[in-house]
């Protein structure tokens, strides 16, 4: 048995593999929820209501989205270059600690003009996270994968001693949790009445502003042929350290925005629970969107109406709210075998 | 060397129409040999003609299609590499299938032993590797890593590996592609003590004097099918090119040269040492205009350290570079800017990229630069044009600017590449290894293009492992030898045997 | 500075780095032969994570110890089986079906254990391995106590040890398995099959993150909680190049760290541990395993192969 590269794949093939993918995730979504002890339908009709059911609903996942979107950008950005950012995580994080910083002392009293500003600070310190890993790898030849994993773990302590000590809430009761944003510097709200804050559109509009990067631009141009093939690249004259970097600092800050949109936008303080792992879903929406920044935003709305819908069915149909992530993690493997498939025929001999 | 009448019962291998697929190419068609025992076969053909696919078959490394294999009277089960080698078939592969990092014991070790067993018994496997090195002229450290062996001790090893696995039929797949003619001598002692002792022996080439010195009978492929079966004494070199090609290839017409102004120059460069192979050791050499000068050497000479400091990649640790227009930065870019257009070894790995379109393919080395981009924004109509440009002027045959470069057969996509970097007439040019592996077609329109490029002015750096190129094309030679360089020698100077020696090391003086 | 000395002066210090160090012993040992075979497998945190959940959950419902630790080593030969078959065969991102696996591992413990356990706060707690001790052994000053006081399970780590150096090195199983990691196209050559020496390697070293991941919950922590894997699994990706790919270095690697760990434990008992908070201890094996990344990075020797797919045939 051998693999034989198929030159023109049929458009048939090209979507019936994915398709495939995403029917087998939803029988296997049936059959753990029949291992709970509940009705498989009845499962499945509960996580797409509590989705999309109502506006409440749908809002609350369009909220989840938001970082979704962020950190899928940032690791779609990455992964095209071949940069494995695991560490999105850690760049969240430190988004979030310098939107509190500099939205609770440093530029307090300028109003939403401040914004910006806090923005870009964000962008700045999860740039220069992902920057240590990189470094390292075009200096030192290490892997990228293992040092921004370990990143996270150090960046959690961080926060955790952080929120403990120099940045703890004389207010919060004791709870570990940072002083509230300054109320002018708080993401307004998209439209009044709707729960949804501008986070959304900033992660829109990223979204579409990196599209336009890799499709229309020579830093695009010169991260895809890096990706794909850095020697080739790097002999053309591409210089691949450089495009490295830079990759690296738009990865790093889109993921950093993930935290200042959380923390700005949604939850106003800074605390530990800021990401359920966002980070590492991230890895998920970008891999089902197939590295496109548009699709980017697609799988991600999908992929946090699972989380949203699991959650509300979980509290009525009792299936453990981890079906969610076993989907997730089940749809990615199928995903990924069912683009490879898609290239390539098995063939006898 | 051969009996003159092999007798019927003598048969020690028969391929029965043997046919392979690969989608619509047809690699194999209905393809019949016969080997008798103590003969030499050769299997003659270009690049793409089949010769390796039906090795491989053989070998069980692909399935075929239809058709038999009978080794010493059994039939051969297919796609069974295990079995071929149980039944005494033995392969010695073009690109030698070693384990860099394991030892040359190690690697002839492998798979010898049952994966059960729970010992190796190396005293054993010694004793036995030393009396084959013995016997058959191959001397070898059983302990030094495979990496740090030079190109033709890795061949030792290769054929030691065959030998020890008591193989009774020995295919080789173009043996003497990376060897000097010395080393190539040897080798053909080898064999012809191989054959003393009952081996016999089929081997691939399409270097028409080896394969009239060591073979009995030679079977011709072309486009897969078998054109021609003779008796080696019934031919010669003419009729054997006639039926490889369909038609008799002229020589390329080399006009007289005129050579300009030096136009790059090395003094004294040394590099520093890429793996094991070794970098430029005080190396002197002038490119001039007009004129294409060969570099003659073994492979992992330090080719890959001039083609890397010419291409911009590496700078010289020692020694100058000197241009007239010597760019500020020594870098590719810096390299492209200043006129030298580098056509890489690899087109597969170096020269392009797999997943890109012909398009993007295209402006790889000027994306940076208008008309293709303004302001770092791309322009795609005007690469596109350019694009459509580059493949009508260079004959380049694939569906569109837009498909994916992989597309295209090793043919076309040298031709583009050709085209991108010969689209500006630039007046140096490093031709790296630029025929290998294309065919016939593919090997007449490259070698027409770098001529031309000479005959208008440019300076040509012609890096090949094949002598007869090189001795075919150059005005000048030089020959490259552990990172040093040869004086250089004008053409029809030095016969392939002298410059061979020189290949071999014989002539440098030593550094003090 | 005495302080310091007290620690590394009592027993208790050095029996508590072997016993921190043994679930690292088996995952490192695991990873190395995946990636010795030209595998990288980054299944290895959420293998470890099942293999700590499953072993718990078998002796939970009954199986003695040792059946929870063949329970536990079963689940990461699934897993083990499910990365190989992506990424062997077929060649898939080695990246990306490693994340997708420790996703899925990790997910399915805790799906599982919700399901089997919905209402619990405190996780229940079983009997775990009791010390073993070696007699005459046992007695001799500071080592003693430190080496021939431990579990079984912490036995068979070393003994683990042993088995791959010895069969990596002296047996054509090893060679075979080398060679695989170093010039698929070498072994191919000699009648093996690379997908099956490659699928074997994985499904074998997964079977041994998952013993190691069982470790924790059937010797060190006596119950299973959420996150308790806690980022071991990369810790022992670093200990493998840390290693340099050899079984004996890579154990010695992770006793270094093991050590650092036990050290940073008790550190935090003493007058430093009142100036510098928790966390930075905390995060000290992190830092750890990064520095000696970039310490060995230069020098060591990678499989050739690694992460490079085997096509059968391909030009």
């Amino acid at each position: 048995m051998r693999l034989e590269p198929i030159a023109n794949p049929s458009l048939a093939r090209s979507l019936g593999f994915p398709a495939a993918a995403l029917v087998a995730t939803v029988v296997i979504a049936s059959l753990l929820a029949a291992l709970a002890g509940a009705n498989p339908l009845a499962t499945l009709g509960l996580i797409v209501k509590g989705a999309a059911g109502s506006k409440f609903a749908l809002l609350e996942t369009l909220n989840r989205a938001t970082p979704l979107i962020f950190t899928g950008l940032a690791i779609a950005t990455a992964f095209r270059a071949k940069l494995w950012n695991i560490g999105a995580e850690a760049q969240l994080y430190g988004g979030a600690i310098v939107t509190v910083i500099l939205g609770t002392s440093a530029l307090s009293g300028i109003g939403a003009a401040g914004l910006p500003l806090i923005a870009l600070g964000a962008m700045v310190a999860g740039a220069l996270i992902l920057l240590g890993p990189v470094m390292l790898k075009t200096k030192f030849g290490v892997d990228e994968v293992v040092t921004t994993l370990l990143f996270n773990f150090i960046m959690l302590l961080l926060v955790s001693y952080l929120l403990e000590g120099p940045m703890k809430d004389p207010m919060g009761m004791g709870w570990p949790k940072s002083a509230p944003l300054d109320r002018a510097l708080r993401l307004p709200r998209i439209a009044e009445g709707l729960r949804l804050h501008w986070g959304f559109g900033l992660a829109l509009i990223s979204a579409t502003l990196i599209w336009f990067v890799q499709t229309r631009t020579t830093l695009g141009y010169e991260m895809r042929a890096v990706g794909l093939n850095a020697q080739a690249a790097r002999f053309a004259g591409i210089p691949v350290s450089a495009v490295l970097v830079k990759t690296a600092l738009l990865s790093g800050g889109l993921a950093a925005l993930a935290g200042f949109s959380e923390v700005a936008g949604l939850k106003g303080h800074l605390s530990l629970d800021l990401s359920p792992g966002f980070g590492y879903t991230g890895i998920i929406v970008a891999m089902l969107a197939l590295l496109h920044p548009l699709g980017v935003v697609i799988t991600a709305i999908f992929v946090a109406g699972i989380f949203v819908g699991s959650d509300s069915m979980s509290r009525a149909a009792g299936v453990p709210t981890y079906i969610a992530d076993m989907l997730l993690a089940v749809a990615l493997l199928l995903m990924v075998a069912a683009i490879g498939l898609t290239k390539f025929r098995v063939v006898r001999g | 060397m051969t009996p003159a009448h092999p007798k019927a019962q003598d048969v020690v291998l028969r391929l029965d129409t043997i046919t392979k697929r690969f989608g619509p190419l047809v690699a194999n068609d209905a393809i019949s040999l016969t080997l008798h025992r103590g003969e030499v076969i050769a299997l003659l053909g270009e690049n793409g003609a089949g010769k390796t696919t039906l090795m491989n078959i053989l070998f069980g490394q692909y399935t075929a299609d239809a058709g038999e294999v009978t080794v010493f009277g059994h039939p051969l089960p297919p796609g069974n590499p295990a079995a071929a080698l149980a039944a005494g078939l033995g392969m010695v592969h073009q690109h030698f299938t070693l384990a860099d990092n394991l030892s040359v014991l190690d690697n002839i070790q492998l798979g010898t032993v049952p994966l059960w067993r729970m010992g190796l018994g190396r005293r054993t496997a010694r004793a036995k590797l030393a009396k084959l090195a013995a016997d058959f002229g191959l001397s070898i450290d059983p302990d030094a890593l495979v990496g740090s062996l030079a190109v033709g001790e890795r061949q030792r090893v290769e054929i030691l590996k065959a030998l020890y696995r008591d193989a009774r039929i020995l295919i080789l797949d173009e043996p003497t592609a990376v060897l000097t003619p010395q080393e190539s001598d040897a080798l053909f002692d080898t064999l012809r003590r191989a054959i003393k002792t009952g081996l016999s022996v089929i081997f691939i080439s399409h270097k028409l004097h080896e394969v009239m010195a060591l073979s009995s009978r030679v079977l011709v492929l072309r486009h897969g099918k078998l054109v021609g079966e003779v008796a080696t004494r019934d031919t010669d070199r003419h009729a054997l090119a006639a039926l490889m090609v369909g038609a008799e290839v002229p020589p390329p017409s080399v006009a007289p040269q005129n050579p300009g102004p030096a136009l790059l120059t090395l003094r004294d460069v040394s590099t520093r040492n890429i793996g094991a192979a070794p970098g430029l050791k005080s190396v002197s050499l002038s490119l001039r205009a007009g004129q294409i000068t060969g570099l003659a050497g073994v492979s992992g000479n330090g080719q890959a350290a001039l083609s890397d400091l010419i291409s911009g990649l590496t700078t010289p640790q020692s020694g100058a570079v000197e241009m007239p227009n010597l760019p500020d930065i020594w870098s590719p870019r810096g390299a492209i800017s200043a006129g030298i257009a580098r056509i890489p070894e690899d087109r597969h790995k170096t020269g392009s990229i797999a997943d890109f379109s012909l398009t993007e393919n295209a402006i790889l080395e000027t994306y940076a630069q208008a008309p293709f981009s303004r302001n770092g924004l791309l322009n795609w109509a005007a690469a596109d044009a350019h694009t459509r440009h580059l493949i009508a002027t260079n004959d380049v045959r694939c569906p569109g600017p837009s498909a994916p470069i992989r597309q295209l057969s090793g043919g076309n996509m040298q031709k583009l590449i050709l085209g991108r970097v010969l689209e500006a007439s630039p007046k140096i040019i490093l031709a790296n290894q630029p025929v290998r592996g294309l065919d016939i077609g593919a090997i007449t329109y490259v070698h027409k293009r770098l001529l031309a490029a000479r005959d208008a002015g440019a300076a040509v750096l012609l890096i090949s492992e094949d002598l007869d190129e090189i001795m075919a094309l150059s005005d000048v030679i030089h020959v490259v030898s552990e990172g040093r360089l040869s004086p250089e020698f004008a053409r029809g100077r030095l016969t392939a045997a002298e410059l061979g020696l020189w290949m071999a090391g014989i002539g440098f003086a030593h550094a003090a | 500075m005495s302080a310091l000395f007290d620690i590394l002066l009592t027993a208790s210090f050095w029996a508590a780095a072997v016993r921190i160090a043994s679930p690292l012993i088996f995952a490192t040992m695991g990873e190395l032969i995946c990636e010795r075979a030209g595998v990288l497998n980054l299944g290895i945190e959420g293998i470890m994570v099942i293999g700590a959940f499953s072993g718990w959950m078998a002796v939970y419902l009954g199986t003695g110890l040792w059946g929870g630790v063949a329970v536990a080593m079963l689940a990461g030969m699934l897993f083990g089986l499910l990365h190989a078959t992506l990424t062997v065969p077929f060649g898939l991102s080695q990246h990306v079906v490693g994340l997708g696996v420790t996703l899925l591992a990790a997910s399915t413990s805790y799906f599982a254990y919700r399901l089997i356990l919905p209402e619990v706060t405190s996780p229940p707690k079983i009997e775990p391995f009791q010390p073993l001790e070696i007699p005459y052994l046992v007695d001799i000053p500071l080592l003693g106590p430190a080496l021939f006081a431990q579990t079984a399970l912490t036995y068979t780590a070393f003994a683990v040890v042993a088995i791959t150096a010895i069969t990596l090195y002296r047996t054509p199983l090893g060679l075979a398995i080398r060679a695989a990691g170093e010039s698929p196209q070498a072994v191919a050559a000699q009648g093996l099959s690379v997908t099956g020496l490659r699928m074997g390697a994985v499904i074998v070293g997964s079977g041994l993150m998952a013993v190691g991941g069982a470790f924790l919950t059937l010797s060190a922590f006596s119950s299973f909680f959420f996150e308790m894997v806690n980022g071991r699994g990369w810790i022992c990706i670093a200990l493998v190049v840390f290693g340099a790919w050899r079984p004996g270095k890579a154990m010695l690697g992770a006793l270094l760290f093991a050590g650092f760990d036990a050290l940073q434990i008790r550190l935090q008992q003493t007058p430093i541990g009142q100036v510098v908070p928790y966390q930075m201890f905390l995060m000290a094996p992190y830092i750890l395993s990064i520095l000696a990344l970039i310490l060995m990075s230069r020098r060591a020797q990678v499989p050739a192969a690694l992460m490079v797919p085997f096509n059968k045939g391909e030009r």
